[in-house]
Parts: C-alpha cells; structure tokens; sequence
C-alpha cells in the first residue's frame, strides 16, 4: 500500500525535486570544523535508546542498556576516539525502490542501507564508494566491523560479484535473515508448511497471505515450481549443488515467467491476499494461519502474538530459500572524494558493528546482525544464549549448534541448550541452523529485460484480464450503459418540456 | 500606479501553487507519456494499454466497480436526502451532521474499523472482494451523495409541489414530473463526486485485501517497476476519462442551475 501511495506522490516530488536542486547551492556542513553524514536508513532499524531500566541485558561480560539512539552515541564516540566532531543527519526510506528514487530524484546520502539486489544495482550504476583499505585492516582494533563479522556473511560477500566487482569490496553486511513461512501450529502441521506449493494448497483457501512484493512472490514461486528438481536426489547430491540452485533461482527465462504467471494466479485465487504489513496483525487475530514472512519479521511477530498468548511458529520450506542482507554502502554523489567524510561512513559502520552496539540493535529491532563478534568480545553469543538457552530444570531441552555462524564448528562452544519449541520459533527464525542456511540462494538483481519482463508478469496477475468477462457480464455492462444514457436522454428531453410550459411568454 | 498593491496580486499564491503542482506536473506527465524508455517519441504507451487485455481489464473492472459503489450511494443517499429535506422535523440540522460526521474521521481509521466490523459479519473477507470493496467506498464516499442531493432539494421551492396537486398531480406524479427533475443538479454533483475517486480509489482495496489492481493501483504498481512512461500514459488516460466525464455533467449541471435560479 506504502509502496503505492509513494509512487504516485513521486510524480509531485519530481518536479519539486528538480525545481529545488537547480536553485539550491546551499553547502553541506554548517560549521568548519564538524563533519557532516547524511545516513538513511530503514524505518525502525537502529537502537533509538530510551530502553527502561529492566530491560537491561544482563550479559557475563556486562549490562548492555540502550539510553540513547546509537547514532548519538556514535557523535561522543568519534570525537573521544578520534578528536573530531562529527554530526550525523539520520533519516529513514520505506522500500528499496523509494530510496532508488529518492536517490534518482537527486537526494544526497553519503551512507545507506539498502537490500543485497538494490547494492549490486547500484554497484552496476557506478553509484558506490569501494570501502578504503584501511576498512579491512584486521590489526587495527578499531575496525570492527572486519575483526567481527560472522565469517559465514564474510565468505558470502566475498564470494558474491556483480560484473566481476566483489560486494565485500562495496558493502558490510548490517542485517541478514531467510525467507519462510509464519504460521500457527494449532493449525498447520510441519509436513504442509515445509513446502512453497503451501501458497496453493486448497485446504487452505483464504487463509494464507503472501507478500505484496514481485521479487519475494517469484522466488516463493520458483521454489515451488521447480521444487521436484531441487528435491531429487541427483540435484541434492551434485558436487556443484550451490551453484546450481542460485542459477535456478535467479532463471528469468520466457517460458519460466510464463509459468510463474499461471502458478501466481492460482495463488492469487487461493490467498487471503498480497500484503505488505497487514499479515504479522492478522496472524495474531486468527484472520490468517500463514504468511509469507522474513525471518526478522518472523521474530518480531512471533513476540508480539506471545503477548497476546498467541504461539506462533516459523518454517523454511524444504526446496530451499532466499538468504537476504541488508548491507551499509556510501554513495558517490554524497562523498565526493571526501577522505574525512568517507573515514566517518566508515567509522560509522565499524560502531554499529562493535559487539555491544550489534546486541543494542538486534534487541531493538529483533533481526539477525552479521555481527558474530569474537575477537572483540563474545557478547553477541552471550546474548543469544541469554535469550534462548534453557532453564536449568526445564525438560524437553535440545542441542542447537550454530557454529557455523561464529566459526567454530569443532570445538562444540557455540551449542546452545534449548527448549525444544525454539528450533521453530524465534531462535530458528533468528538464526536459522546450518542446514536451512545450505539450501539457501541470493536473489539477483534483474537487469534490463529480465526485470522489465518479471514487473509485467506480476502487474499481469495482478489485473482483471478482461477475457475472463463473460457474455453474461457483457450483457449487464451494455444494460448498464443502455440505462445510463436513457436516463440521462429523459431528464434532459423533460428538462425542455418544463421549459417551454414554464416559461411565460415573454412580450415583444 | 507601478509599485502600488492591486487586488491581483491576492491571485498570485493560488497562481503559483497553478503553475507548480498543476501545470508543470501535468506537461512532465504529458511529455513522459509520449515517449518511450529510450526518451523517443510516439504512442507506443497508447497503442500498448489499448492492446493489452490486462490493462483494457482493469479499466472495465475500475468502470464497474466505480458504477456500481455510485449507484448503491444514490439508492442510499436519496430516499435519505429526500426525507431529510422534506420532513418537518427540527432537529434536521443534528441529523444532517450525523450523515456527515464519518467524513472528519480520516477514511484509512474508518476503514479499518469496518475492516474488522466485516470480518465480524462476513467471517472470512477475502471471499467477497468485489462486494467488500463496494461497502468501503460506500462508506466512505456516501456523504459525498447525501450533501448535494439535501442542498438541491432543500432548496426547491415547496409551492411547486403544492402547484402540482391543485393542478390534479397527485404526489407520485409531482414526486416523478416536478421533484425528481428538479433535484437532478444534486444528483449530478453527487454522482461525479463519488463516480470519479471510486475508480482510483485503491486504499480501500489494499486495505480490505481485494488484490485485483484498480487503476489507481495500475498506475502505482507501474512507477514502482520504474515505468514511468506506461504508468504516466495511463494517468493521462485515466485524465481524459474524468474531463470527459465532468464536461458531460458539468453541462447538465450548468443548465440545471440556470433553470432552477429562474424557478426560485
């Protein structure tokens, strides 16, 4: 809905945009010696502080409490670390695309956060600042971002390019997650909601949402329509398995679309509906049993029906899933060549990335950081375990090995003990285990006809096609029209009439 | 008389506020209409949402749906209208303002009080999307109908109809040939104030979860996928509908007045 209404207010802000950037010269930093970056950010996806005194989180290694919002913190920080002031300008975007066209409509942003498929289209538009040398230098106990990333998000951003451009070299990963399904277990049984043929099952007609969202939709599609392949024993057993999987997932071929369209308009037929927000809301009020969902979105929702003494549970299906990031990359047009303000970007993202501060977020905002930590303190293992590990006495209690994610997969140190009902509920959408993470693939960005060609098929099921009007509905529509104009042709003919009645005649 | 203040100069903030957010948006969206991604021109967005079932579809269903949300309005708003303005009653004013009290609620918070109010009623919502979507923009859009139809009828002259029966009307007859005829201006304005906003009027779909785009949403899901010059081609489409629209009712309009001043 968001997504619409920003669209058509774009067509005023265009021309306002360009009217305002052709007269306004205005320079950037107000004062000399305090340096100024413009940050744009998700809505709600940084600690903002003001946490009340019992929300503290009472780690080993000490409280961690959020009082002000991070990027305040981060102005005292620079200044006692480095003797500079710098001022950030914090502002917030909806959805990739509107911060694409703010970005086209000549807004200035030196740091931003948009999704992995908006980085690489930006990459391939020549838009980005590479992040300095300096940015990698793990001797350097100040670049925490480096010194502390999950090496799991390290080898992906290392490993993915876009023509031939690494997005290590452009991006550090802020927040990361799978896409799956949210849904209610007194309802679903685990078999139904392990696969994405669960948009058209017919058992639940009307009872299912999906997102409102091309690229979400046509993954969720592909995982469906091919999932007998990615399910064969062939397919799983290829030595080449991850590649393959990402190029069947990123297919944008005419006779694939084609095929989406049909599978999309069944489940048009089928779901409650496509919705952008509305779904978290309607799982708690028993509207809707399921819901095409991200794995942050998951956890959030799953703590807010809890509240309600609703439980909830989250499910990746099993023909495989959609690994997201968000990640901070600096903009050219903002930048400008400026050492100063590109040192502060950077500064930026090594703060939001030191442990504690990566604790502070993934509290606020219920997403997974890519922050592991480890050489700067275990805080973020402390936390999850604070958060999930089972009491003492309590039974039914499971190992949950995410050494994967912090690296360590031998010594056994990052098992966690937890209630059996965590691996499907917060703790497996937040962090997924190993083998959900294997069966996952990026989703590019499409490019020119691939993308022109995915768009129209998604406005294609998304319109009336007007061959599905019947004779009969021709019938009442040319009734319709027929009694319109009569009506209209009678008041107009009776108008005359009383006319001439009415009026006396008038004298000579 | 240079340097001195003129009345015409009052004009000059609605003149920019013209200029800026009515004419030059217009010209953008007339000159992205007729050309093509690669900035060339010609009637390719034409010819192509003319050609497309899928485009062609939305524009009939925004038509129906429009078409039927006004004609359920009228059979509400009338009768309402009429007894209103007709009956002795005192506290007609207290009434009136009742009818119009949903419109200073904003429409989003009412709709998604109904929202919840359907789901009571109907159970599940998305079985009935076309019908669902019927209800919220009558909620929302019938004071619209009831306003002008009360204005008109209020101000028939009440002698006419006395006229009538010392004529031999009898009240069926004065109802259809004096009444009827002479609230047509409010009906018009009614109708061109609901008909024209229910056609783009997609909030109320998202929000009562009808997926099928209108063309408001067309126009939407258009921008987002960067199409700036299908989705202005449609605006623009969707712009000559309107004029089209109110130019047929606008001189109904114009006449009825004219006709009735000279009444009154």
């Amino acid at each position: 809905m968001r997504k619409n209404i920003i669209a058509l207010a774009l067509s005023a802000a265009l021309i306002v945009g360009t009217l305002v950037n052709t007269v306004s010269v205005i320079p950037v930093q107000a004062a000399d010696d305090v340096i100024t970056i413009r940050v744009c950010n998700w809505e709600e996806y940084i600690d903002e502080g003001g946490w009340d005194d019992d929300e503290v989180i009472d780690l080993e290694s000490g409280d961690i409490l959020g009082e002000n919002a991070l990027y305040e913190d981060f102005e005292e920080w620079y200044y006692e670390t480095y003797g500079q002031r710098v001022h950030v300008e914090y502002s917030c975007f909806g959805t990739n695309e509107e911060l694409y066209n703010m970005l086209t409509l000549g807004d200035k942003f030196d740091l931003v956060c948009p999704s992995e498929y908006m980085i690489m289209k930006l990459m391939t538009e020549d838009k980005l600042v590479p992040y300095s040398d300096g940015f990698f230098d793990e001797e350097n106990e100040l670049n925490y971002y480096i010194r502390n990333v999950s090496p799991f998000i390290r080898e992906t951003f290392e490993s993915n390019e876009i023509d031939g451009e690494y997005w290590n070299e452009y991006a550090a990963c802020y927040m990361w997650g799978v896409l799956g399904f949210l849904y209610n277990p007194d309802v679903l049984s685990e078999e139904e909601v392990s696969t994405w043929n669960l948009l058209i099952n017919e058992d639940y007609c009307r009872q299912i949402t999906t997102k409102d969202n091309v690229r979400d939709s046509y993954f969720a599609t592909l995982g469906a329509i091919k999932g007998d392949l990615f399910l064969s024993e062939e397919f799983l057993n290829d030595p080449d398995y991850h590649d393959r999987l990402a190029e069947e997932m990123n297919d944008t071929s005419e006779e694939t679309v084609a095929e989406a369209l049909e599978f999309l308009q069944q489940v048009k037929d089928n779901v409650y509906s496509f919705e952008t927000d509305s779904g978290k809301a309607d799982m708690v009020t028993g509207k809707i049993f399921s819901n095409l969902q991200w794995s942050g979105d998951a956890v959030y929702a799953m703590d807010q029906a809890e509240e309600e003494d609703v439980y909830l549970a989250y499910s990746v299906p099993e023909e495989c899933t959609n690994l997201w990031f968000d990640g901070w990359v600096m903009l050219a047009d903002g930048i400008e060549g400026d050492a100063a303000r590109q040192q502060a970007c950077e500064a930026f993202v090594n703060f939001l990335s030191r442990p504690d501060n990566a604790v502070r977020n993934m509290y606020y905002i219920g997403y997974t950081s890519s922050i592991a930590g480890g050489t700067d303190g275990d805080q973020i293992f402390e936390y999850v375990d604070w958060n999930y590990s089972a009491e003492d006495d309590e039974e039914d209690v499971v190992d949950y090995d995410l050494g994967y994610f912090f690296g360590d997969e031998e010594s056994g140190d990052y098992v966690l003990t937890v209630p059996e009902e965590q691996t499907y509920r917060q703790l497996f959408a937040q962090y997924p285990p190993k083998e959900v993470t294997d069966r996952s693939a990026v989703m590019r960005y499409f490019d020119g006809d691939a993308n022109a060609r995915i768009n129209r098929m998604w406005i294609n099921v998304r319109c009336y096609n007007i061959g599905k009007i019947k004779a009969a509905g021709w019938a009442a529509i040319i009734v319709a029209v027929l009694a319109v104009a009569a009506a209209a042709i009678y008041f107009k003919s009776g108008k005359k009439k009383t006319k001439a009645i009415r009026r006396p005649p008038q004298p000579q | 008389m240079k340097g001195t203040f003129q009345r015409k100069y009052l004009g000059i903030p609605y003149a920019l506020y013209l200029l800026v957010l009515v004419i030059l948006p217009l010209i953008v969206i007339v000159s992205y209409a007729f050309t093509d991604s690669n900035g060339r021109p010609g009637i390719g967005n034409f010819i192509s949402f003319f050609t497309d079932p899928n485009t062609l579809g939305t524009l009939v269903y925004s038509l129906v749906l429009a078409f039927v949300t006004t004609l359920v309005c009228l059979l509400i708003a009338y009768p309402a209208a009429y007894f209103l303005a007709a009956s002795r009653i005192r506290s007609k004013s207290a009434i009136l303002m009742l009818m119009v009290m949903p419109m200073w609620i904003n429409f989003t918070l009412r709709i998604t009080a109904l929202k919840e109010l359907l789901t009571v009623v109907e159970g599940n919502l998305a079985f009935h999307p076309f019908m669902n979507s019927v209800i919220g923009m009558t909620y929302d859009f019938l004071p619209f109908m009831i306003l002008p139809i009360y204005n008109q009828i209020s101000r028939i002259d009440k002698s006419l109809l006395e006229a009538a029966a010392d004529l031999g009307a009898d009240p069926r007859q004065a109802f259809i040939r004096v009444l009827l005829p002479l609230s047509m201006p409010g009906v018009v304005s009614g109708i061109s104030m609901v008909f024209l906003p229910a056609m783009t009027n997609y909030v109320v779909l998202d929000m009562l979860y009808n997926s099928t785009y209108i063309m408001g949403s067309l126009i939407g899901s258009y921008f987002s996928a960067y199409d700036w010059h299908g989705g202005s081609m449609i605006s623009l489409i969707l712009l000559v509908i309107i004029c089209l629209f109110t130019l047929i009712a606008g001189n109904d309009e114009n006449e009825g007045s004219v006709r009735g001043g000279s009444v009154l």
